[in-house]
């Protein structure tokens, strides 16, 4: 076995990497292709820096291309992704054009290794006019989309619908998401990688610094929540249930998110966060770099609880992260969190800053429970949102694809 | 016996269907005409998903009465509804009309649920692989079952139901390929074990369980008397 393969079986299990092999055995030597705008930053260039070398190490002949442009083309993209989000956006004809010149440019680049791949996997939807723009392609055309599209601006969804519905099938994370097209729709969910910064172990030495670090105290209780400063995130709310607890407990709350971004909304979030703490010492708000995955690491596996009380989420990989290093969720019962955050079991579903803040009580005081819970949501985790169970309906789908229309499919 | 137990293992993939329902008059519409793989994922695709569920409610359709159309009565009467006991998914598409139909007959408004939680059909593709493991003697199941996947037992022990002819387990046609009836009791007490109120791990570990009571095969005393 490859090293790479080692460090994960020693996490998932042999079993599990075995039957990946197996899996992937009648696969070997097919030229795949994923082609996404961006190989730093983001959660797509986060997934396919594992994917793509995991891939290669079980034989398959896999290469990482990405579509290039102008501002103008990624401002056009950005507004595509508001508009699939929901926010009725207009997008004036020019950018819509150099949209469609940059896909025609990078496809004069891309189209021979694209024409030839067996496989092409196109990612959201920057360089999704790509597959129009091959059209002597020959193997199976796949469009993964990362965006929660259950609400989409409908002009933009209707512009967007015409490049990806000559695909042969389509990914998305939730059935919630999906949106009708002329081709299979897929649900593969998101997956965390063990042993990414954000995700492996860390030395005792670390976790404990970060107390340090932010002034925390090490004898409180410390309830986390990280996620931008956005209003969907419920900041407010959290704040808000901090208070209903510490009526009763001594708690502190750390409040983590990225830094001062260009988008004005998030400024003025962060704005109404800070005068709703006031001047109370126990509640921090970080603004960290986006790159501080370690620093993340570290503050979840601080944590007492972790929270994500959203209003509405796609699928919540900080819920994902913080079950894993064995921490119950408290999370709004939306999106994804509802898949992954089982009441009981691995947190509590909750739709009010008051059950937030009864389930932080109902937690702090039965410790027994909450280390139970720790322990299965971590189980949870690992058989279900790892890696390793994405790439293994990665390589099912591709099977899938190539048999379509047959329910069953015997190698 | 004759041919070796080839153990192989599977894989699903959900596929989105686009139809969902908002409400259970439109609910009752749906399964009339669904795809059958719907209903098959929807019974017994929970197996490979993650679950803390209480087995009560362990097909979708009882989960969506409880949890986002509030009626527990419905819940209970789909909750009870065990597909192993129906002989085809056309069978048991019927009796979740009925269910349902007599109950829009005896409300007197019809459950609704939230537009976030509206049911979405799903149904899926298997993939199927060789694991290349062979087990020659139904004794050597005993300690072999232990160490399969979960995939292979739901592979073996789930979807065989829909594949083969009497309906039974991979492992139960098996021991009928053997004429000397000698496994006639021990299929009994593999057939009494219930696939549905359980989980893929549990039912591994009955199967194990119920392989050590196999009878030894008499050839090995025929060579050593």
């Amino acid at each position: 076995m490859t090293a790479i393969l080692d460090e994960y079986a020693a996490i998932v299990g042999e079993a599990v990497i075995d039957h990946l092999r197996q899996l992937a055995a009648p696969l070997k030597g097919m030229r795949v292709v994923h082609v996404n705008s961006t190989r730093e930053g983001g959660g797509v260039a986060e997934i396919l820096n594992w994917l793509v070398p995991f891939k290669q190490e079980l034989g398959l002949d896999v290469c990482w291309e990405v579509v290039t442009g102008a501002a103008n083309f990624y401002q056009c993209t950005k507004s595509f992704h508001n508009g699939l989000q929901g926010n009725p956006v207009g997008i004036p004809p020019v950018l819509l054009r150099a949209y469609e010149q940059t896909n025609a440019d990078n496809a004069e680049r891309l189209r021979s290794v694209l024409e030839e791949a067996d496989f092409v996997f196109i990612h959201d939807p920057q360089p999704a006019p790509l597959l129009r723009l091959c059209p002597n392609r020959k193997g199976k055309w796949v469009w993964r989309c990362h965006i929660d599209l259950s609400r989409p601006y409908r002009a933009v969804w209707k512009y967007l619908r015409e490049f990806v519905a000559g695909y042969d099938a389509s990914i998305w994370s939730l059935a919630d998401f999906a949106q009708p097209l002329p081709h299979p729709l897929y649900l593969i969910a998101p997956s965390i990688d063990p042993l990414s910064q954000k995700n492996r172990d860390l030395y005792p030495g670390e976790i404990e610094a970060v107390f340090d670090r932010y002034h925390l105290d090490p004898d409180l209780p410390l309830i986390t929540q990280v996620s931008r400063f956005d209003r969907f995130k419920d900041p407010l709310g959290v704040i808000q249930a901090y208070r209903l607890v510490k009526e009763f407990t001594p708690v502190q709350l750390v409040l983590a998110g990225g830094g001062a971004t260009d988008d004005p909304e998030g400024e003025e979030v962060l704005r109404e966060v800070r005068e709703a703490a006031g001047d109370d010492p126990d509640i921090h708000i970080l603004l960290l770099p986006s790159d501080a995955h370690r620093e993340i690491n570290a503050l979840q596996r601080a944590s007492t609880i972790c929270l994500q009380k959203s209003i509405r989420e796609g699928f919540g990989l900080t819920v994902t992260e913080a079950l894993w290093k064995g921490k119950p969720v408290i999370g709004g019962d939306t999106g994804g969190i509802r898949l992954q955050v089982i009441n009981h079991h691995t947190g509590f579903l909750v739709n009010t800053p008051e059950g937030a803040a009864l389930r932080i009580r109902y937690l702090l005081k039965n410790r027994d429970r909450l280390d139970a819970m720790g322990r299965k949501a971590r189980a949870l985790v690992l058989d279900n949102f790892l890696v390793t169970r994405h790439l293994r309906e990665y390589l099912t789908l591709m099977f899938a694809t190539m048999h379509a229309g047959t329910d069953r499919i015997e190698l | 016996m004759g041919e070796p137990f080839a153990v192989k293992d599977c894989t699903l993939i959900a596929i989105a269907t686009g139809e969902e329902a908002h409400n259970l008059r439109e609910f009752n519409d749906r399964l009339k005409t669904l795809h059958p793989g719907c209903i098959y994922y929807h019974f017994w695709g929970g197996m490979l998903r993650p679950s803390f569920d209480e087995p009560e409610y362990q097909n979708d359709f009882a989960a969506w009465a409880w949890r986002s159309l509030h009626d527990t009565r419905l819940a209970e009467r789909l909750a009870i509804v065990d597909p192993s006991h129906h002989p085809d998914i056309e069978d048991l598409r019927r009796e979740l009309i009925d269910t349902i139909e007599e109950r829009l007959a005896e409300s007197e408004w019809v459950p609704w649920a939230r537009s976030g939680q509206r049911f979405k059909f799903i149904r899926s593709q298997i993939v199927v692989f060789d694991t290349g493991k062979r087990i020659t003697r139904p004794k050597d199941m005993a300690e072999q079952i232990a160490g399969l996947s979960l995939g292979s037992v739901f592979y073996h022990f789930i979807d065989a139901r829909r594949r083969t002819d009497s309906g039974r387990s991979d492992f139960v046609e098996w021991l009928q390929a053997d004429d000397s009836q000698r496994y006639a009791e021990f299929i009994g007490s593999i057939n009494a074990i219930d696939p549905y109120f359980t989980t893929l791990a549990e039912l591994r570990r009955e199967l194990a369980l119920a392989f050590q009571t196999c009878p030894v095969e008499r050839e090995t005393h025929d060579r050593h008397p």
